[in-house]
């Protein structure tokens, strides 16, 4: 086990070079010149620009720009942005907002995801069954910038059971909820079905009957051995998913003026911002990257027989 | 009925212990499917007492298995439905019994051992925390109590270093020992009935025999009734005192073990016996029943095995043949049992 661990992270060297670097390269054929922009129509004086130019290092050829800046994170110096801010203050600020938006949308998506789906498993065919199906196709069915808007307004302004924005700087918990939901409902459907659809398998399974001819209560039957192992598969799509929840919310977060992560991108690329959008994204590699070594590493431990050579 | 064992019974089991454990008295199962109902069972009767051990024996699809589900309570419902008849344990009618009783039986009186240890055993818990439960759940036996009831369990199946092995995963034992554990955790609460369903077929056939063996020794040093449910007629011979023969839903013939090998009295049971391979028959072509079992949707009018039996006559299409009583504990359904008996068997 240890040693597979080590290896893992060890493979992820290459993963995030790699990635980073095509990041930098995207960024980089962008085009469009950053300090000309700084200046919008008034224009540049032309030694200023040139002096930036050289600051930071944009004549160099590309590899060896990118070579300065992985030199540099890997001291920990996300480098500074052309306005003079460092990235690592920028990305500082947004990343406790996504994770704590993330983590309302993941708590919803487990809870609400698993236990939608478990009861409907157990009662396939009946109407709980038919119902969540139904419910979970429809917001599967709905692009999120249509669920955002309506239940902003609806929940959020007309009826007023959530707040409908958030603060830029920190938002708080309660501001964060009605986003969480939204965020948290796409994966929640397919939490949902995929629970469903595992539990109803496993509910045929030869051990479920073993259990029950155990003579075990029910609840014990589906909790301890249908439930376990109806999970393995649900679990593995769940760390996966915390990735993207917190990459994938730019939409979300425009709606409900959160800034966070996503938001902090799209800006960043709109300006042409290159260390910005290659910091915040290599932090969201590292985090993809980690979030996918627990799954792989937490499913050895929920089914033993797989062994890590 | 009377039983017929007299194998090891405890002193002072007079007449009223001998009263049976389990009757299962005109059962009816039938699936009720999108296709059509398949009529799994049709008035199955048999019953067995302690110390006893009844093997019924039938072909896939003869609802053998279906049976033993029912006595379970673990046959699945929907599709299964229970259309009639009686399952007394201790002369108390089970179907009538609420879930929670019924729960209390299941693995503390009626316990069973499955075909497919592997993947009857869950795969991701320990077979030591498998066979705990047994203990902690219906004993309210401490974790670490249960842990050493459980290795104690193992060395009684004669599983080798079972202090060591006891946190293993099913997957990392041996067929034969994983069957050992099914037997274990049958065996936990010291139940009065055991139902064990084609407990060596999935085996290779040196380790049927041990199983069998430690089967039928630890039934015996228990005192506790055994169904055995089998297609194999070689596993069958030593263990079982009494014999129930399935077909299609059906009792067909019901004997005394060693008089329905020695004179069959159902053309099926004799169909089944001739199509055993024997070495002094070696060279001579292996008879076989011809045909194939029926589609319990449409089950055949009169007698179900009518269109496969060389005795056939009308009547056996129009008329469903009783289970004719022979002798006491002997029964055949079929109109012309006493030309089947007169015949000798070939093979």
């Amino acid at each position: 086990m240890g040693r597979y661990v080590v290896r893992r992270l060890l493979q992820m060297i290459p993963v995030f070079i790699g990635t980073t670097f095509l990041i930098y390269y995207m960024v980089y054929q962008l085009g469009g010149d950053p300090i000309s922009a700084m200046f919008g129509d008034k224009g540049a004086d032309p030694v200023f620009v040139r002096q930036m130019r050289e600051e930071f290092h944009l004549n160099d050829p590309l590899i060896v720009q990118y070579w300065y800046y992985i030199t540099d994170l890997l001291h920990g110096d996300f480098g500074t942005s052309f306005n003079g801010r460092p990235v690592a203050d920028e990305l500082k600020r947004a990343f406790p907002v996504s994770i704590r938006l993330a983590m309302i949308a993941f708590a919803i998506e487990v809870v609400v995801g698993v236990g939608l789906g478990l009861l409907s498993g157990l009662r396939r065919g009946k109407f709980v069954d038919t119902l969540v199906l139904a419910g979970t196709l429809v917001v599967i069915s709905i692009p999120v910038f249509v669920l955002g808007t309506v239940a902003q307004f609806w929940l959020g302004s007309e009826w007023g059971i959530f707040e409908a924005t958030a603060t830029v700087g920190d938002a708080t918990w309660s501001q964060l909820l009605l986003p969480g939901i939204v965020l948290g409902s796409l994966s929640l459907a397919f939490v949902a079905r995929l629970t469903r659809t595992s539990v109803a398998e496993n509910m045929r399974a030869d051990y479920v009957r073993t259990a029950t001819a155990k003579g075990l209560p029910r609840r014990r039957v589906v909790t301890r051995h249908l439930l376990r192992n109806s999970l393995i598969p649900v679990v593995t799509f769940l760390g996966a998913d915390l990735g993207a929840l917190m990459a994938g919310a730019i939409v979300t977060e425009g709606i409900f003026n959160v800034d966070g992560v996503g938001r902090l991108i799209y800006l960043a690329v709109t300006k042409h911002e290159s260390s910005t959008v290659v910091g915040a994204v290599a932090a969201l590699v590292m985090i993809y990257l980690v979030m996918n070594l627990i799954v792989d590493l937490l499913y050895a431990v929920l089914d033993p027989r797989i062994r890590y050579a | 009925m009377t039983t017929i064992d007299t194998k090891n019974k405890p002193e002072g089991s007079g007449p009223a212990a001998a009263a049976p454990l389990l009757e299962v008295d005109n059962l009816h199962v039938e699936f009720r499917t999108r296709d059509g109902v398949a009529k799994a069972i049709n008035g199955v009767s048999y019953d067995v007492s302690a110390g006893e051990t009844l093997a019924v024996l039938g072909e896939s699809g003869s609802g053998k298995s279906v049976t033993a589900q029912t006595i379970m309570g673990i046959l699945d419902m929907p599709p299964g439905h229970i259309t009639g008849g009686e399952i007394r344990f201790h002369g108390k009618d089970m179907l009538k019994m609420s879930k929670e009783e019924r729960r209390k039986i299941r693995g503390q009186k009626i316990s069973m051992i499955f075909q497919d240890a592997l993947s009857a055993l869950n795969p991701v818990y320990s077979v030591g925390f498998q066979l705990a439960e047994m203990f902690t759940v219906h004993r309210g036996m401490s974790k670490k109590d249960a842990k050493l009831k459980s290795i104690e369990l193992m060395d009684q199946v004669r599983i080798p270093a079972a202090k060591d092995r006891v946190n293993d995963y099913p997957h990392q034992f041996s067929g034969g020992m994983r069957q050992r554990i099914m037997i274990a955790m049958a065996l936990a609460l010291d139940p009065e009935l055991i139902i064990a369903d084609e407990p060596t077929t999935a085996l290779d056939v040196t380790v049927q025999a041990q199983v069998m063996d430690l089967l039928a020794e630890l039934q015996r040093e228990r005192n506790m009734g055994l169904i055995l449910i089998t297609h194999d007629l070689g596993v069958v011979a030593d263990v079982a005192d009494k014999i129930a023969v399935m077909y299609a839903g059906r009792i067909v013939e019901q004997a005394p073990v060693r008089e329905l090998y020695r004179q069959p009295t159902h053309p099926y049971t004799k169909g089944l016996l001739e199509s055993i391979p024997r070495l002094d028959h070696k060279g001579r072509e292996l008879y076989a029943i011809k045909g194939l079992p029926p589609n319990l949707m449409r089950i055949p009018s009169g007698c179900a095995f009518n269109p496969r039996c060389p005795y056939a006559q009308d009547v056996c299409r129009s008329e469903i043949p009783p289970l004719h009583e022979i002798s006491v504990g002997r029964g055949s359904a079929c109109h012309f049992w006493e030309t089947v008996m007169e015949g000798e068997v070939r093979g």
